[in-house]
Formats: structure tokens, C-alpha cells, sequence
């Protein structure tokens, strides 16, 4: 159906013999200032989810009406919204909603993914037909478009968003492992376990499995950056935690019909994820070319 | 040959029949009672029994879920999806009306987003600077990462309410298209300079264009006679995800800035759970990327003899269609 499409998996033969040196990779971070300050970011960022407290002194919900609409300064870092609440402390609060979600939408396309990639591809046959065939539907719907679909029929709240953004990124990851696992299969380690006489499960849990999960897991990493964004876009079209929880996405939503007078309200949140979803892209970019070489 | 466009076809009738059949499990089998979906969840307890009790008949939901699921898919095979339960009008009709406009929106957003993409390989591969490639390249990860919410702001923001060259909603003339399409372009974008820088510097190290240096030719000769022409095939093979990307995008668009679309009345559809238009919209969805598809990997081995060699033979034949 589909023709072939980027592969993240280039062949198992491209892999590296040896792992670089730790003091080789600790020379090339130093090489790479962008990528250091990409994990900075994301350890900011969770730093956010887990101890908000500690990065802002006021509450997500505490509002000064008095002082509504202020714009960024020292004391609040991302202006006030309508109620006068601190534009930065519910995006540091919102980390929380919004990270965990994607989390969880992460978990669920790469569980189910990997163990439906793995069925198709070590069973084969008219199994791995009947898989492929379901996942190309999977594949025919855009993600964003199946996950509003979902969120509709379970109710709208961040778990069903997590969970509708799983569901939608399952098929991609099931078609990555499914590829993996065929070209694993033919190499010379799988057909001499066999011939040791290793079972069918023995030889998929002990080799097949570890030796395909690599570029599942370099996917992995890229669908964080992509999950957020799905995350947040529900979030935006209201789909997600209902006000006044913060939430990035809808944080951005809200302060959307004050733009043209108080800039800020939208866009300095928005900023703060933007760079979050271009930091994780940048890891996983990395991830991708440590593979490669 | 013929084996090979039969395949593809079949895929393609079979996606679009299981999206059908993927929806209407979703929406009309696993909630629970389906009628209460068709109503406002805030006025639920103050429909009177006998009103849903006409409204599930009217469904056909008192049948049996088979009999109601051929009765749907009868009704489908003729392009009928049943009427709206918000506006009463037939879903086939409500989908043609507003089609054009995302259609517009659309087109100009791919153009545009095609030139952003070859305008940022050709640089990428052109320049003799390293900074200026590692620049460039460093653009497409960028665009996806925005997220479409936020560039349709940002866009709004600037060129709208403070420059004011721009009207900022509505859908009149051209100048209201501007920047939607500018905003819907970005992300398209960015996969398709992604593919086409890797194509053009693969090509742009490959036999032929030692042979044209050897030859005396000059670097931009070399870019845009030999390298141009080979290295754009493949931006075909992601067709589908630049139309996924289009969807998506143009349901963020079109609701930043209020104007009217499918992407919009999707989001209106699931908003107030209007089921049967749900179902007509990600059916035309899913058919519209199986012909995009279907029709990619009809043309591909067309446009690409080195693929056509490879169809022709039996094995390599067997070897496509299993690996699929």
C-alpha cells in the first residue's frame, strides 16, 4: 500500500562494532553545544513536572485580579493572564499535565507497537498479512484526526488525550519493529541458535527481540517531541483538562482572544513548549546518528 | 506488471472499507448507548424516554449491530453517510460545500511548502560553507517542531494586528488566504526538506557528477542539471505523510483562524459528537490518502525505469509485495 516511507532502521550491518569510548563522547558533547543545551532543557523541564515549587514562588491558580494583563517583567517572568495568575507558574505547572500524558501516550505505542511489530514479524505469514493490513488503516488515517476520534468516544480529559495519542502512534511503531524483526531474523546468530537447538521463544526473547529493539526505542525518542505536540494540539482544541487546570496547549487556547492586545498571554507559553519539542527532536536526532556511524 | 497494479488497487479499496468499518466500531458499536452521544451530555437527563426511544429508532440502533453495520455500508457504497445530527443536512452535501475551501488552502499550502523544501536542499547543498548548510539543514526539524497553534499566532501577531498587511479571520479573497497558507506550510515543510537534503547530497556524491566535474562543469550547473532531476523523485514516496500533514495542519489552521474548512468542521463534528459526519470525514480521509498512495505507486515505476526493471522480474515481485 504505502510505498516505502523514511526509515528511521537503517540495515542491522550499518550498526557500529564498538561503542565509542566515554571520554570520546564526552569530547563530542563538547563539540555539540546545541545538544547540551537540548538535554538542559529537558531536564528543566521535568524539573518542572516533579518539583514545580521549587522554579516559581507562586500557585497555578492564585489570581490578583488588581494585577491582571501585567506584562512579562522580573516579578512575573510570563506577564499575568485575565485573572491576574502568573502566565509562568501554570506553564511550570502545566509540565505536569502535559509530560505525563505524553508519557503515557509514549508507553502505550511503544508497548502495544512492539509486541504487535514483533507478532507480524516473527510469526509471519498470513498472521503477519493480517497485521500489516490493519496497520496500514491505522496508517491511511492522519493521527491527529484518529485521536480526536478516539477522545470523542471516551470523553475529553488528559488521560483519553494520552491514551488517543497512544492508540493513533501504535501502527508506526508496530511497522518499525515488524521491519527490524524481519532483518533480524536471517542473520547468521539466529539461524545458529536454532541450530543449537534454542525454541521458537527462546530464540525471539533472547535474540531477536533485544537485537531489533534499538531503532524502536531511536523512534521512541523522536515521538516524545511528536507526542507533546499532539498533546498540546488536543489540549488546544479543548480536548483535554477542562480550565482552569493548566495544561500547555490550553494555556495557549486561552490566552489566544487577548492576543492583539497582551502578546504574551499566548505566545510566551507556546515559546516554552516549542522549545521543549525542539530540544527532545535534537536528542533524538542525536540518538539517530550515534546508530548511523 | 498487471499482478502488481491489482495488488495495489485491492490495498486500496481494502483501506478505505476498513476505515469505514474501524469508525463505525469506534463510534456507533463500543460507547456504551450510543444515543446519549447524539445528545448535549448537559441536557441528557431531561430528554423525556420516549424521545430516545424515537431517536434510536431512528438511528437504527434497535437493530442488531450487524444489520445495522450492512445497512450503513450499503448506504455508503452509494455515498451516503446519513444525515448530520446537527444540521439535519445530508453528510455528503455538508462535506462538498466547505471541501473547496480546504482544498484551496491546501494546494497553495503544498506549493509553497515545495518551494520552502527545495529552496532549503538546493542552499544545503549548493553553499561551500559550513555554517551556512548546518543553518539551513537545521530549519526543517525546527518547522515540525513549532507547533501549528503557536506559528498561526505568531503569524497573526505580526503581520496581522501589528502590521496590519493582512485581514486576521474570515475567508474572503486572496489576501485572507495569505497567511493560513504560510502558517500550514511550515510544517508540510519540513519533512519534505528533510527527505530532499539527505536525496540531493546522496546524488550530489555519486558517479554521474564525477563524471560532470571531470567534465568542467561548475557546481551550480551540477546542482540544478544532474543532481535537481534525480534527487526529487523521492520526495513522491512521502506523499502520504505530507497529506497527513495537511489534515492535521489544516484542522489547527482553519480554527486559529476561523475559517471555514473540513480541518474546521471536523473539529466541530467531534465537538458536538455528530457521529455520521465524524464517520463521513475520516472515510474521505483515509480514501483520499489510499488514491494518493495508490496513485504514487502506480506512477513511481513509470517515472523511475531502474524500478520498472525490478517489477518485471518475477522475483523481485514476490519480494515487494511480502515485504510490504
Amino acid at each position: 500500500m504505502t510505498v516505502e516511507l523514511e526509515t528511521l532502521a537503517p540495515p542491522a550491518a550499518a550498526r557500529p562494532a564498538f561503542a565509542p569510548s566515554l571520554a570520546g563522547r564526552a569530547a563530542e558533547l563538547v563539540r555539540q553545544p546545541m545538544l547540551v543545551l537540548s538535554w538542559l532543557v529537558v531536564a528543566v523541564v521535568i524539573g518542572w513536572a516533579v518539583v514545580p515549587d521549587l522554579f516559581t514562588s507562586y500557585g497555578p491558580y492564585d489570581g490578583d485580579t488588581t494585577a491582571s494583563f501585567a506584562p512579562p517583567s522580573l516579578e512575573h517572568w510570563f506577564g499575568t493572564d485575565r485573572l491576574g495568575r502568573d502566565l509562568f507558574a501554570r506553564s511550570v505547572y502545566g509540565a505536569r499535565t502535559t509530560l505525563i500524558a505524553t508519557l503515557l501516550a509514549v508507553v502505550i505505542a511503544f508497548g502495544i507497537g512492539t509486541v504487535v511489530g514483533l507478532v507480524a514479524g516473527f510469526a509471519g505469514g498470513i498472521v503477519d498479512t493480517a497485521v500489516m493490513r490493519v496497520v496500514d488503516v491505522f496508517l491511511a488515517i492522519p493521527s491527529l484526526l484518529l485521536a480526536m476520534v478516539v477522545v470523542s468516544v471516551l470523553g475529553y480529559s488528559t488521560q483519553n488525550i494520552a491514551l488517543a495519542v497512544g492508540i493513533s502512534s501504535i501502527a508506526s511503531f508496530a511497522r518499525v519493529m515488524r521491519a527490524e524483526v524481519l532483518s533480524v531474523v536471517t542473520q547468521d546468530y539466529v539461524k545458529a541458535a536454532y541450530g543449537l537447538g534454542v525454541g521458537r521463544l527462546g530464540v525471539m526473547l533472547r535474540h531477536v527481540v533485544p537485537n531489533s529493539l534499538n531503532s524502536v526505542v531511536a523512534l521512541a525518542a523522536l515521538e516524545v517531541g511528536t507526542a507533546v505536540l499532539a498533546v498540546a494540539s488536543l489540549g488546544f482544541l479543548g480536548y483535554g483538562a477542562p480550565p482552569p487546570q493548566p495544561e500547555w496547549g490550553l494555556l495557549v487556547a486561552e490566552g489566544r482572544d487577548f492576543v492583539a492586545v497582551h502578546p504574551w498571554t499566548s505566545i510566551l507559553p507556546g515559546v516554552a513548549l516549542a522549545i521543549v519539542v525542539i530540544a527532545t527532536h535534537r536528542i533524538s536526532a542525536s540518538f539517530r546518528k550515534d546508530r548511523r556511524r | 506488471m498487471l499482478r502488481y497494479v491489482a495488488l495495489k488497487v485491492g490495498r486500496a479499496l481494502f483501506v478505505v472499507w476498513a476505515a469505514f468499518t474501524l469508525t463505525f466500531v469506534l463510534l456507533f458499536v463500543l460507547p456504551a448507548n450510543p444515543v446519549d452521544l447524539l445528545f448535549d451530555p448537559a441536557e441528557i437527563n431531561a430528554v423525556p424516554p420516549e424521545v430516545r426511544e424515537r431517536v434510536a429508532e431512528n438511528y437504527g440502533f434497535n437493530e442488531p449491530v450487524l444489520l445495522q453495520y450492512l445497512d450503513r455500508l450499503g448506504h455508503a457504497l452509494t455515498g451516503d453517510f446519513g444525515n448530520s445530527v446537527q444540521s439535519g443536512r445530508p453528510v455528503t452535501a455538508a462535506i462538498l460545500d466547505v471541501l473547496p475551501s480546504t482544498l484551496i488552502l491546501a494546494a497553495g499550502a503544498l506549493v509553497l511548502a515545495l518551494v520552502i523544501a527545495f529552496v532549503i536542499a538546493l542552499v544545503a547543498t549548493s553553499t561551500r560553507h559550513d555554517w551556512v548548510r548546518n543553518l539551513v539543514e537545521a530549519l526543517p526539524s525546527t518547522s515540525v517542531s513549532v507547533p501549528v497553534f503557536l506559528s498561526g499566532i505568531l503569524i497573526l501577531q505580526i503581520f496581522s494586528f501589528q502590521l496590519g498587511w493582512f485581514p486576521a479571520f474570515g475567508d474572503e479573497g486572496w489576501r485572507s488566504l495569505v497567511l493560513p497558507l504560510v502558517t500550514l506550510a511550515i510544517p508540510v515543510s519540513g519533512p519534505i526538506a528533510q527527505l530532499l537534503v539527505r536525496s540531493f547530497a546522496k546524488e550530489f556524491h555519486s558517479g554521474y557528477v564525477t563524471t560532470s566535474w571531470a567534465k568542467g562543469a561548475t557546481r551550480g550547473a551540477i546542482v540544478i542539471g544532474d543532481v535537481f532531476r534525480n534527487a526529487s523523485l523521492p520526495a513522491l514516496t512521502i506523499a502520504g505523510v505530507t497529506f497527513g500533514n495537511l489534515i492535521a495542519g489544516s484542522v489547527i489552521t482553519e480554527t486559529v483562524f476561523a475559517r471555514k474548512g473540513i480541518g474546521r468542521m471536523t473539529q466541530t463534528a467531534i465537538n458536538t459528537l455528530d457521529l455520521p459526519l465524524v464517520q463521513g470525514i475520516v472515510v474521505l480521509v483515509a480514501a483520499s490518502f489510499a488514491l494518493i498512495n495508490l496513485v504514487v505507486d502506480l506512477t513511481y515505476p513509470v517515472l523511475d525505469p531502474r524500478l520498472r526493471a525490478t517489477l518485471a522480474a518475477p522475483t523481485a515481485k514476490a519480494a515487494s509485495g511480502g515485504a510490504r
